[in-house]
């Protein structure tokens, strides 16, 4: 049925297109349609903007190392060696372990204890040929757990982005587009999340979540995604309604309601493609955002249970509280980790940049 | 199968081809332009003597003289020869009209007159702009250092712009904007002279409150009032040539009028000469002297507005005049030109206008048509006239035009 | 009157936009866009609306299709009175009445392809069955100049005149009986104007469209009317068939506006009736003729009172101190 439907196509076509450049219009006037020269398409125009600048080169660089780190490197250490995140290595070591005391002896005076020995210590092995960075104080070969870690960083920053910009652009197209009550009930719910602190809140919420014995504790990540969200989708809403509020004045929207399409049909065909790359650029500037979020949340313990790895967490193990021997001995387990963080977050924020002066119009060059 | 056969490529085969450019065709566009670039920046870089740029004029009447003047702007998608060979002169104290299509180049010529082409994309080529300055020194434009050019741009050569919405400045007042060009040009300004100089322009274009809107901000003021300051200011040098760049497209037409009562007006009493580029030909046939008619970077026809107006010789003059509706010649079906204007990329050797003309012949699709010289002000590049100066088949066609009058 | 011929009947017609910003207490103010006008069109003519910018024109073209909702007054497209019209009800008339904006650039939509641009009111109306639709399309874009092959071409490829066939093929798709065009030349090159009103005319011969042409530019107006209104400040100064107006015009503006166009002749040096001083602002019009702060014949009565819009000669209006009101 298909085939015929095309037939029959071509078939009108070939008979409408019976002069190839010379065209008569209903007049009988020959109007003469052609160009001399071909043009840019608008997508290539936009990836031509985009890799101008060095800036989102490199971006877009830091991006695809730290994609193909986190969601290859996994796999290839599977399918190598058979191991994951929580494999405990006890690689054994020896080390000279110094006892000193002082003491009151009974005859009154003071005397120094000194003991030398030698003990072995399974854990917080320093870099090697079998383990690159070390494995840290539960035996957890460290490059692995950077690997695990930024993959589920980079998926719970991806999920929250995308149900962020789904509810944003839902309730901010609804608000932009009928204006008048709807407007003003979905602003100022944003106005009452966008002022609420979410840093102590997020903090109460997980002391109570964790407190709650009846969730899992793998289950706890759902919950503070779906509170990431909750704190997220008022950007985006805001940014879709101020486009939509432009956009309404476009004579293309006025021509929209001219010819009597519905509503439904003015709002998704019309108005959300044309807020794309807006919302692109926010999408793309916000993952940096959420993935510190995330990352302070495990920091605090608060993210991702032990025994998953996660960036944040990794850092936590220096936490100074706890004393300083790891943050001053072993860099080998957190500076890593940061450094992963800050080339996350600075990678989305150029490519953002990028995306945001490569969409603009105003952007001839 | 429905649905995969919405994310299929929806083409109509043997009929879509693809108006895009290739990725390859792409590169080296961007890899020629680039080459272009480093080798235009290169010479800016270099101090030039006086004796470059110094030149003697044609003839010693003319304020500014285009000598095969090519502007041409490197883009992504080509070289766009904006202005391709354009010659003609701006005698003084006279009114020279500059008209043609959106594309044609008319403003690009201006533009260049006043190096204002944005570089590095657009770049005089080659050819000579020269200007005449009042001690008798002819310099040429195309090759002066900025440094020097600042000197006369804006004071001997003052230009008004089709926008007086934006071409102010909204967060100063009118006064301070006006006493600014004086302070730069007029040595020996105090704050109380340029002020009392730009009071009097204001009064000169015929504005009767001039301290009131000395002292306004230009969005208290209507669109016909900003053209007026703006003149105004164009004026507060002593300007031996206005550029005018559609100076009434975007006014009333009761305002229109009013302006170019007043720009005809000013010329006469600073003795300047006015460039009017405009698109319309009744605000041509209205103001200019000479009329210089351009489509896609070249100049098709040249003459004295009479000439232009009363004996037209290139089909796309002639075709201009008949597609626009006239108040008191009534035709029951507008003559329009075919096609679309086209945009001067990749042209062909041929005639430009070749595909829209009627009276197009085999050898207009060959080569590009001399200028062809009618009388001593009056020329016109068409092949229907190599052969044939007197015009046979224009005469029939003017015959035709007072039919319709009738 | 005999009215069975009106496509379209507009009586007194009011558009207002209320100023805001007002200190709190203080009475709230207008500025009166569209205040009073009247008008009807003749089944299968061409009525136009000729103004300066700011006079209302394109207020009231976008007021006849609720665009903007009414103030007062009453829109009667066949005899249904359009300002109470429910909304669904208003969906289902549009295809009947199409407007053509002004600007080719803005008034397509960027992200669509051509032929959806055209055809989707055509879907959603089902104007033709869904078998027929594509031929349909096509068939529409030849009777418009377009070649079948920009189908799914984007709008950014074309120039301007091709974007307001486009622009027009839109609005010839729902088959409808009147179509308001908004200024739809003034963003085009001469050589392409002359093509669109051509083509305009051409639609009209052949498939029997009303038009409201909304212009200033009087040239054009009068190539393409069989009656023309002249709007000043929100009201009509003047309205009468297009000879009689061009012929022997009453009002002081008109024979301003038609002194003010410029003659393609360099020989002909019009005496020339300059206005002095600009439009007043709508929001704060002169008392009594508004037109009087500008007039060359204004009297101590324009100040006082409005004068009458009145029929001088057989359709021929005019609002104006200088006749008699009686």
């Amino acid at each position: 049925m298909n085939k015929q439907k095309e037939t029959e196509l071509k078939n009108q076509v070939d008979t409408s297109n019976e002069h190839n450049n010379s065209y008569t219009d209903a007049s009988g006037v020959e109007t003469i349609f052609e160009q001399n020269f071909r043009v840019i398409s608008p997508g290539r125009m936009v990836a031509k903007r985009f890799f101008r600048s060095k800036l989102s080169v490199i971006g877009l660089f830091m991006i695809i190392f730290v994609f193909a780190f986190s969601f290859i490197g996994p796999l290839i250490i599977d399918l190598t060696w058979g191991y994951n995140e929580t494999q405990v290595f006890k690689v054994e070591r020896t080390s000279d372990m110094v006892t000193t005391a002082d003491f009151p002896a009974p005859d009154g005076r003071s005397y120094d204890y000194f003991d030398k020995s030698v003990t072995v210590i399974s854990f917080k092995a320093p870099p090697s040929g079998d383990h690159w960075l070390g494995t840290d104080t539960s035996g957890f070969d460290v490059f692995t757990r950077l690997m695990y870690g930024g993959r589920i960083s980079l998926i719970i920053s991806f999920i929250v982005i995308f149900l962020e910009t789904i509810i944003g652009v839902v309730l901010g197209g609804l608000a932009g587009y009928f204006g008048k009550w709807v407007d003003q009930t979905v602003m100022r719910v944003v106005d009452i999340f966008a002022c609420l602190p979410g840093l102590p809140i997020l903090l109460v919420l997980s002391a109570t979540i964790s407190s709650i014995e009846s969730i899992p504790a793998e289950h706890r990540i759902y919950y503070l995604m779906a509170f990431l969200t909750l704190m997220g989708w008022t950007g985006v809403a805001r940014i879709v309604r101020g486009q939509i509020l432009m956009l309404r004045e476009q004579e293309y929207m006025m021509a929209a309601t001219t010819t009597g399409i519905r509503p439904f049909k003015k709002i998704f065909k019309h108005l959300i493609p044309n807020t794309m790359p807006q919302l692109i650029v926010s999408m793309t500037l916000g993952l940096g955002g959420i993935i510190l979020y995330e990352s302070t949340l495990s920091y605090l313990g608060l993210g991702v249970p032990f025994p998953r790895a996660a960036w944040g967490s990794m850092i936590a193990l220096a936490d100074p509280s706890r004393g300083q021997e790891i943050l001053a001995n072993y860099p080998n387990m957190w500076v890593p980790a940061g450094v992963l963080i800050i080339v996350t977050v600075l990678g989305f924020s150029f490519i953002g940049d990028g995306l945001r002066d490569a969409f603009d119009p105003r952007m001839k060059r | 199968m429905g649905i995969f056969d919405k994310f299929k490529p929806k083409k109509i085969e043997g009929v879509d081809q693809s108006e895009y450019l290739t990725l390859k065709e792409e590169r080296r566009i961007s890899a020629e332009n680039k080459k272009i670039f480093r080798e235009y920046e290169k010479n800016r870089r270099r101090t030039v003597d006086e004796s470059v740029y110094l030149t003697s004029m044609r003839d010693p009447d003319n304020v500014v003289e285009f000598d095969d003047l090519h502007t041409y702007f490197y883009t992504d998608v080509g070289t766009v020869k904006a202005v391709n060979g354009v010659t003609f002169d701006i005698p003084k104290g006279k009114i020279v009209g500059v008209v043609g299509e959106s594309g044609c180049g008319k403003s690009v010529t201006s533009l260049s007159l006043m190096q204002l082409v944005q570089a590095p994309h657009g770049q005089i080529v080659s050819g000579s702009i020269r200007y005449q300055a009042e001690d008798g020194k002819a310099y040429d434009i195309s090759k002066m250092p900025m440094s020097e050019m600042l000197k006369i741009r804006g004071k001997d050569l003052a230009m008004i712009f089709q926008e007086p919405m934006t071409s102010l400045n909204p967060v100063f007042k009118i006064g301070d904007q006006m006493d600014e060009v004086v302070m730069l040009h007029v040595a020996g300004a105090t704050d109380a002279s340029a002020k009392a100089r730009s009071i009097e322009m204001l009064n000169l274009v015929g504005i009767a409150m001039a301290e009131n809107v000395y002292n306004s901000y230009p969005h208290e003021l209507s669109g016909g009032m900003r053209q007026r300051v703006m003149i105004a200011m164009a004026l507060s040098c002593d300007p031996r040539l206005i550029i005018a760049d559609e100076p009434t497209t975007a006014l009333d037409v009761t305002i229109q009028a009013q302006i170019l009562e007043l720009l005809r007006d000013v010329k006469d009493r600073i003795n300047g000469s006015i460039m009017l580029i405009t698109h319309d030909l009744g605000v041509i046939a209205e103001m200019a002297d000479f009329v210089v008619v351009m489509y896609a970077g070249k100049i098709i026809e040249q003459g004295t507005v009479h000439e232009i107006f009363h004996e037209p010789k290139h089909p796309y003059t002639v075709g201009l005049m008949r597609s626009k509706p006239n108040v008191d010649n009534m035709v029951e079906r507008l003559y329009s030109i075919p096609g679309q204007v086209p945009n001067p990329i990749n042209m062909p050797s041929n005639c430009y206008f070749y595909n829209r003309c009627d009276k197009a012949m085999d050898i207009c699709s060959k080569e590009y048509p001399g200028m062809i010289q009618f009388s001593e002000t009056h020329f016109a590049a068409c092949h229907l006239y190599t052969d044939d100066k007197d015009a046979v088949f224009f005469e029939a066609l003017g015959a035709n035009i007072e039919e319709e009058q009738e | 009157m005999d009215n069975t011929n009106n496509i379209l009947e507009v009586n007194n017609l009011k558009k207002f936009y209320p100023i805001r910003g007002m200190a709190i207490g203080k009475r709230k103010s207008y500025v009166k866009a569209v205040d009073g006008v009247s008008f009807s069109i003749k089944q299968g003519t061409t009525m136009g609306l000729v103004g300066e910018s700011g006079c209302g024109k394109t207020t009231v073209g976008r007021t006849i299709l609720r665009l903007h909702e009414i103030t007062g007054g009453e829109v009667k497209f066949e005899g249904r009175d359009l300002s109470k019209l429910s909304g669904r009800e208003l969906r289902r008339l549009r295809p009947q009445i199409q407007m053509i904006f002004q600007d080719p650039f803005s008034s397509l939509s960027p992200r669509l392809p051509v032929g959806e641009i055209i055809g989707e009111a055509v879907k959603e109306h089902k104007i033709v069955p869904k078998s027929q639709y594509r031929s349909y399309i096509l068939k529409v874009m030849r009777d418009c100049g377009l070649q079948p092959q920009y189908f799914y071409r984007y709008p950014h490829e074309f120039s301007g005149g091709q974007r307001q066939r486009i622009s027009i093929a839109r609005a010839v798709a729902l088959n409808p009986k009147f179509i308001i065009c908004d200024e739809p030349l003034s963003a085009l090159d001469v050589s392409i104007q002359a093509q669109i009103i051509n083509l305009m005319k051409d639609l009209q011969d052949q498939f029997g469209y009303t038009y409201l042409f909304i212009s200033h530019d009087l040239s054009v107006v009068e190539h393409i009317s069989d009656t023309i209104a002249v709007m000043y400040l929100g009201s009509i100064v003047e309205m009468g068939e297009k000879k009689k107006i061009f012929a022997n015009p009453m009002h002081p503006y008109t024979k301003a506006l038609l002194s003010a166009v410029p003659v393609s002749d360099p020989d002909i040096k019009m005496n020339r009736i300059i206005l002095t001083g600009d439009i007043p602002s709508p929001a704060n019009p002169p008392s009594g003729c508004k037109f009087r702060t500008r007039c060359q014949h204004a009297m101590p009565i324009c100040a006082e009172r409005e004068p009458v819009f009145k029929a001088y000669e057989d359709e021929h209006q005019v609002a104006c101190h200088l006749y008699p009101q009686e």
